[in-house]
C-alpha cells in the first residue's frame, strides 16, 4: 500500500469519530450523551438490585487528573511507537544507500553479475 | 469493556480469574521463546504493547451516543499469537484498574478474558483463516483488529448478561449488547483502519522480522521488498 492511502484510511477513522458529534450536535453529559459505555453498563447492573461489593481501591480524585492520566498512558505508547519505527525508518533508509552504493560500485568497477 | 471494580459477584471474578491466568502465564513464557529465538522482534513487541497503550486511551464518540475505546490487542495478537497480547492486555488493564479505576481489582480476570483473550484469539483465528485464503494480509489485519475489538465487548456483554441475568438471560443479553456492542460497531472499523496502516508501515520497513515470526510468507516480503 502506497504511504498516500493512509492520509485516506486516517481521514476515514476521523470521519468515524467526527460523526456522532455531528450526529449529537449541542446534546452534552447532562442530556445523557456522550457518557462512557463502562459507566452505562455499571448503572444497568445496579438497575437489577445489585450492589457493587468492592470499589476502586484509589480513584483520580477529579476529572483532570484522570485526564492527566489518561493522556499520559497514550503519551507512553505514543513515544515508544515513535521511537521504534523512526528507527526502523532510519536503518531503511541506510540500508537503501548502501545498496545503492554497492551498486554504483559494481558498475564502475563491472564486477561481476553478482547483485 | 471494563467491568467496574465489584460488579461482579466474587464467585464470578474468582471463576474468570482461573480462566484468564493460565493464559497469561504461559503468555510470559511465549514471550520469552519468541525473543529468545527471533531477538530482532523484541522492538516490535514493544510497538504492539505501545499500541494497545495508545488505543485503549482513545475514548471515542460513537453512533449510539455514548462513548467507548478501541481495545488495540489486534497488532500483537497477529504479530505474535494470542497469548502474548494476553499480557499486553493484561499490563494495560492492571495500568488502568490503579491508576484511573478503570476496571477494578476484582474484575481483572473477566477484563483480561474479554480483552486479552478472546479478543486476541478472533483476530489470531481470523488472520491465520484469511492467509491461508492467500487474502492480502492487509485485508487478514483489517478483519483481524476489527472483530477482535467487536468480540471483546460482546464477550463483556456475556459475561455479564450470565452474572446478572435479569429479567431473563437473553433479555439482559440484549440490553448488554446494546450498551457495548452495538456502540463499538465503528470503533471496531476506526481500529480496524489504524491498525492497518500501522502494520503496513511495519511491513514495509522491517519484512524481514514479519517472515521470521511467519506472519507473512516469503512471496509477501518479495512482493513489499520490491516496491519499497
Amino acid at each position: 500500500m502506497d504511504s498516500k492511502y493512509y492520509i485516506v484510511l486516517l481521514a476515514m477513522v476521523a470521519i468515524i469519530a467526527i460523526a456522532p458529534l455531528i450526529m449529537y450536535g449541542g446534546l452534552g453529559e447532562d442530556e445523557g450523551y456522550f457518557g462512557g459505555a463502562d459507566g452505562a453498563a455499571g448503572t444497568a447492573v445496579e438497575e437489577t438490585g445489585y450492589t457493587p461489593w468492592f470499589s476502586a481501591i484509589w480513584e483520580p480524585p477529579s476529572g483532570e487528573i484522570e485526564s492527566l492520566l489518561f493522556a499520559l498512558q497514550a503519551a507512553i505508547g505514543a513515544i515508544i511507537i515513535g521511537y521504534i519505527l523512526g528507527y526502523f525508518q532510519g536503518q531503511a533508509k541506510e540500508r537503501k544507500r548502501i545498496e545503492n552504493e554497492v551498486k554504483t560500485a559494481d558498475g564502475a568497477e563491472n564486477t561481476g553479475p553478482e547483485n | 469493556m471494563h467491568i467496574m471494580e465489584g460488579f461482579l459477584p466474587w464467585q464470578w471474578c474468582l471463576l474468570w480469574y482461573i480462566v484468564s491466568l493460565p493464559v497469561v502465564a504461559y503468555g510470559v513464557v511465549q514471550i520469552k521463546k519468541i525473543t529468545d529465538e527471533h531477538p530482532e522482534s523484541k522492538p516490535l513487541l514493544a510497538v504492539s504493547g505501545a499500541f494497545v497503550f495508545v488505543l485503549s486511551s482513545l475514548k471515542l464518540p460513537s453512533v449510539t451516543g455514548s462513548c467507548s475505546h478501541p481495545t488495540g490487542t489486534g497488532l500483537g495478537a497477529v504479530l505474535f499469537g494470542p497469548a502474548v497480547a494476553s499480557v499486553l492486555g493484561a499490563i494495560v488493564l492492571v495500568f488502568q484498574a490503579l491508576l484511573l479505576a478503570h476496571g477494578g481489582l476484582t474484575t481483572l480476570g473477566a477484563n483480561i478474558f474479554s480483552m486479552g483473550i478472546v479478543g486476541p484469539v478472533v483476530a489470531w483465528l481470523v488472520y491465520k483463516g484469511v492467509k491461508k485464503a492467500g487474502w492480502s494480509p492487509l485485508i487478514g489485519v483489517f478483519l483481524a483488529a476489527s472483530l477482535a475489538d467487536l468480540m471483546t465487548y460482546v464477550t463483556t456483554a456475556t459475561q455479564l448478561s450470565l452474572a446478572f441475568p435479569v429479567p431473563t438471560f437473553s433479555a439482559a443479553f440484549v440490553n448488554f449488547m446494546w450498551i457495548f456492542a452495538i456502540t463499538q460497531i465503528p470503533l471496531a472499523i476506526a481500529e480496524g483502519l489504524l491498525t492497518v496502516v500501522i502494520f503496513d508501515y511495519i511491513m514495509k520497513l522491517r519484512p524481514d522480522i514479519l517472515e521470521n515470526l511467519k506472519v507473512i510468507g516469503p512471496k509477501i516480503k518479495e512482493k513489499v521488498q520490491a516496491v519499497v
